[in-house]
Parts: C-alpha cells; structure tokens; sequence
C-alpha cells in the first residue's frame, strides 16, 4: 500500500439549527494515498462536501467538529487559524463546484494565481507572474500571457474552471480536493476538465479527492471510490471491485439507477433521502432498504471488509450476488 | 471611456435644455413672476415692469419667453432680484460655495465613519456589536434633522453656556455678525452642528449600505475561494470582500452628493446658513424669478454632472461593466 497522505478518523461535524442539532457527518473514516484518484460518491446532503470542506477548515465558526484529519501526519482537527492558513493553498487545496461565481470578478486572472503564489512562497511579483502564466499554459488556456490580463467575465465557464484548477495547483499541494468540479458544465467540457485533472494527477503526482454524486463521472477516471450516505462512508474498494460487485445496498441501488445503452427501463432507488435532523436508527438506509431487517432498524454497521470491498451492510454475506450489468 | 464621456456631457446639453425649459413653465404657472415684481415694488414704473419682463423673458408666449431668457442667461444679461436689486451671480455663488462646504464635510464624514460602522456590523452579523451598530443607525434614520438640530443646539450652546459660561458651538450662520476675512478655526466652529447633523444621516445610511453590501459579498463563491488560498483575513476583507461590497455604495454616494448641492434645506434653514436651501427658501418665498432660474440650472447641471461621475465610477470600479 502507498502512502497515506490523508487520514480521516471518526470526522463528526455537527450544525446548529433551529430544529436542533443537525449532524452532517456521523463518524468517516477514510484515508486518501500519495498520488491517487479517490471519487467520493453519494447523493445531496450525504456530507460529502461539508466533511472535506472540514477537513480545510472552511466550514462555518458554527459547524462544531469532532475527530481526526491528518495530512501528512498533521493533525489539521483543533489546529489554530494560522497552522490552517498556511496548510490551505500549500499542502491542501480545492476546486469549487461553480466555477461562473468562484473567480473573485473584479480582479486579473494572473493576479488570482500570482496572489496563490505569493501567500506561500516568496516569489517577486515579477517572478509569481511567469508562474502564473506558467500554469495557465498548464491547464490548458491558449495565450496563456494575454489571459492572464484578462478578468473572469471574459472567460467561459469551461476556462473559468481550468483557472480555478490553476489556482488550486499553484503550489504543488499533496492533496486536491475537487467539490462537484464538473457538475455546472456541459457534458463535452466536463470531459476536458476531467482530463486536466488527470493529468494534473500524473504529472505531479498530486493525489485528488473527487465529490461527485455523478458514477459515471467517477468510473472515467476514480482509482478507488468511497460511497457516502446520511454522513457516514457505506462501502468503499477499487473502481473495478465496486463496479463488478457492489455489495451495499445502496451500491447496488446507486448502479442499477444508472442509464446504459440496451437497458430497458432505469430502476431507481425507493423513497426519499433521511432528513439529518432525525436520522433513522440503526443503518440509515434501512427505510429503502429492500433488504433490511429487525437488527439493521436498531444496530449502527461500521465497515468491514467483505471480499475485496469494505462494507458497512451487516447483511453483506447474506445478499445474493449483484446482478447490474443486466 | 473618454468618447463615452463626451456623447454623456453633448447629451446633458439637451436634457439641460428640457428640464430648464420645464422648470420655466413651472415658476410662470406656479409663481407669476410679474405679479411677484409688481408685489415687491408696487411703485414700479410702467416702463421698469416692462424692462423687468423684457430681460427675463416673461413673454406671454412661454415658447419664446424661454428662448428668450435663455439668451440672456447664456450671454451673462442676468436681471437683478426683485429684492433689492441684488446682483444674482455673486449671491449665487456665495450660496453655492457655504453649501459646497457644509456638504463636502457632512460627507466626507459621514461616509467615512458609516463605512466603518458597516463593516464592523458585518462583520460578525447577528453579534452584539452588530446589533448596537444596526439599532443605532436606526434611531439615526428615524430622528428627523429638525428635532436633532434643536437637541444639538440646546446642549452645546443653551446649556453648555450655562454650565461654562461660554457656548461651545454657535448655533446659527457662517461667520459672527460683522466679521469679514476668511478664519478657518471661526468657519469650522460654525459648521460644526450643521455638519454633525447631516453626517449623522449619512453615517446611519451609509453603515446601512455597507453592512448588506458587505454581508452579500462575505457569502459568495469567491470569498471561499480567497479563504482555501491561505492568505491573511485582513487581505480577504480588504482585497476580496470590500472590493466588491463598496462597487454598488460608491455608485450611490456619488448619486446623493449630487443631491446635496441642491441644498441642505431643513438643516441650512435651522442654522440660517447661508446655502442653496436658504437661498433658495427666500426666493421663492419673495417669487424672486431672476434669482430662482439660475439656482434651478445649478441643481439640474449638478445632478447631471453627478450621474455621469457615478456611472464613470461604477465602471471604473467594475470591470464588468464597459461603457460604450
């Protein structure tokens, strides 16, 4: 096994609301290697995004955080504003999902990467604009020096996102947290953006956590995929295991839901996703669970390995074998 | 930019025109002007009353009674007032220049410390500064300038003379009866209320502004982004948050200074500060035509010449907005 750049342990986060407290995320585990391509899947409001925007200290002063997050053996979970600060840009960095409404609109595009640079290294402003004109050739903006002068209104949506992959990459962090990156882009340019992020991942050996709630997305271009749901991971393996036999429930409900060619009719997953206010007991998924029984409505599953797949399904062994690619 | 401003500036000349012409045909329906003459000298000869309507065009056809006051008014034939037989001009400008001055500092001030209070309030929103700040900017709004005018005066002047012998702040004027010569120190002491009053208007409007400006900003996609760079609050405040948040308050302080040259009517009127809202409250009272057409022309240009400064400003600040 390489080595691990992220460990999450036991990551609880936790908001105030006026219908009491809502808790995000309910105890993750998870670990992200030096180099790799992690997709991390699940539905709206399963806590994929809010457990990485913890991890980069983003959230809310009102979100109350519990557990452990090391990067590179620093515990990031209690760290002060200023250990964060410096962590966020350099070692740490992330792609938003809008990337129309990420770029600050009143400043250059040069000047929103030489700023990146600046904060963590000392670079002339001279020197931090060749490098931003550098990286802006990188991910793939033609004329990179006469874009660089230019603001973010005068970009596509597409570009826009490749500029924000530049930001994000300025320093060369460890890790490259990707929140939804191509969800607000069109199919063909979604393609392209992927592939930068893939190729940011080869050659800098940069290892990337993908958000998406998109499997097709994660099946492109994913090493290992972690499946969220209700705030906590269900089941987690490689890209080829988790696709060929998913064992959760959920799992094999996310694939069965996903159209492919020759398929006659798309087979969704019953019911509504739990309100996080007053979550179910016991496992989450048990109310749209054809599967569920007395035991999974009162006992909390944690992962376990099954095969070569981690699971969080008591039921795992019992289940016939997914029958998806039909 | 520079093509933008002239087609602005040849296309005020006309709206000038308009709104001038408009404002004629409102002081004769509104005022009758000869009447007003005939009022103030009743021993007015025939020929006087007829050189009077003669300069300020007061023809019986309005069309041609404007073109012909225009005239007059463009090649400097300005008639005196009907009072006194005052020179308009140099009322006009003196006018101009006390309000220029109450109204430069009035808002220097009061957007300097409305920004502050604005952005502190956003700060930390639902806080308890937040809270001291918005309900203070509150009462600032709801008192008017006549009830907060009598109040000042009453404490830095009635009492204060009867606590310490002396007032602190006089209550009315620019200068003491009969001074003449420029005093800086006397002038300031002077301003000093009429100043404090139109700031504190300005401060709890614009900490208004500044603080939902700010707030709208603080939530946005991008200040995340300036956060996950690592870089500094100040700098994420400063360089990212009011960057953006003061693009629509500068656009609308330039718009309200427009409106100030038009004269601090109700405060200029308690402190008989000698303005463009004192002027003009005289003469209209007195019907006086030949002073009241030049101040309308002041106020209308003025408020022109603003619009374009905001319009230029706006973007000049944003680089969205490219003006063609």
């Amino acid at each position: 096994m390489a080595e691990k750049v992220l460990e999450i342990r036991d990551l609880h986060v936790t908001f105030d609301t006026p219908s009491g407290p809502l808790e995000a995320v309910r105890g993750i585990d998870l670990d992200v290697e030096a180099g790799e391509l992690l997709g991390v899947v699940g539905e709206s409001g399963s806590g994929k995004s809010v457990s990485f925007l913890a991890t980069m200290g983003l959230l809310p002063a009102r979100a109350r955080v519990t557990g452990s997050v090391l990067l590179a053996g620093e515990q990031l979970i209690g760290a002060s504003a200023k250990q964060m600060r410096s962590v966020r840009g350099r070692l740490l960095s992330m792609i938003f999902q809008d990337p129309l409404s990420a770029l600050n609109p009143v400043h250059r595009i040069g000047n929103q990467i030489s700023e990146m640079l600046r904060s963590h290294q000392s670079l002339s402003s001279r020197d931090a604009d060749k490098r931003a004109i550098e990286l802006l050739d990188i991910v793939g903006i033609p004329q990179p020096s006469d874009r660089a002068r230019q603001y973010p209104h005068e970009f596509s949506g597409g570009m826009r996102q490749r500029v924000v992959i530049a930001i994000a990459i300025a320093n060369n962090p460890k890790v490259l947290i990707a929140d939804e990156p191509t969800t607000a882009l069109d199919v063909t340019v979604q393609a392209q953006i992927l592939e930068v992020i893939e190729r940011v991942q080869e050659r800098f050996g940069t290892a990337v956590v993908l958000i998406t709630h998109d499997l097709g997305v994660i099946a492109r271009v994913a090493d290992r995929v972690n499946v969220m749901y209700a705030g906590r991971n269900v089941e987690q393996g490689t890209i080829d295991n988790l696709f060929d036999h998913p064992s959760h429930p959920y799992t094999r409900g996310l694939l069965a839901s996903l159209p492919r060619p020759g398929k006659q009719r798309l087979k969704p997953i019953t019911g509504f996703p739990p309100n996080m206010v007053n979550p179910p007991k016991g496992c989450a998924f048990h109310p749209r669970c054809e599967f569920a029984t007395d035991v999974c409505k009162s006992e909390l599953p944690s992962l376990v390995s099954y095969g070569d797949l981690q699971t969080a399904c008591i039921r795992a062994k019992e289940l016939p074998k997914a029958v998806i690619l039909t | 930019m520079l093509r933008y401003i002239l087609r602005r500036l040849a296309w005020s000349v006309p709206t000038l025109l308009l709104v001038t012409f408009l404002v004629y045909l409102a002081l004769r329906i509104g005022t009758d002007p000869v009447e007003s003459y005939k009022r103030v000298n009743p021993r007015a000869s025939r020929a006087k009353i007829q050189q009077y309507i003669d300069i300020n065009g007061l023809d019986p056809n309005f069309v041609q009674g404007y073109f012909k006051w225009l005239k007059n008014f463009i090649t400097g034939e300005w008639a005196p007032s009907i009072k006194g037989r005052r020179e308009v001009w140099p009322a006009l400008k003196d006018a101009m220049a006390n309000t220029l001055r109450l109204g430069t500092a009035a808002t220097v001030v009061g957007i300097f410390f409305g920004l502050i209070a604005g952005v502190l309030a956003a700060l930390r929103p639902g806080g308890r500064r937040d809270v001291f700040i918005n309900t203070s900017a509150f009462v600032g709004i709801s008192i008017p300038p006549f009830i907060s005018a009598i109040l000042l005066q009453l404490l830095f002047a009635v009492y204060w003379q009867r606590w310490f012998g002396e007032s602190l702040f006089p209550t009315s004027g620019v200068y003491p009866a009969g001074h003449s010569g420029f005093d800086l120190f006397l002038m300031l002491k002077f301003m000093a209320l009429p100043t404090i009053i139109v700031a504190i208007q300005i401060i709890a409007t614009y900490s208004r502004y500044m603080r939902s400006s700010l707030l709208d900003v603080m939530n946005s996609d991008y200040m995340r982004t300036a956060r996950s760079k690592g870089i500094s609050e100040r700098r994420i405040l400063i360089k990212h948050g009011m960057r953006n948040a003061l693009i629509p308050v500068v656009t609308i302080a330039a718009l309200d200074v427009g409106s100030i040259v038009g004269g601090l009517i109700i405060t200029e009127n308690i402190f008989a500060y000698p303005g463009m809202g004192l002027y003009f409250l005289k003469s209209f009272g007195d019907g006086d035509f030949p002073l009241l057409m030049p101040w309308m022309v002041v106020i209308v240009a003025s408020i022109l010449l603003f619009n374009l400064i905001a319009d230029i400003s706006y973007a000049w600040l944003d680089p969205r907005i490219r003006l063609e």
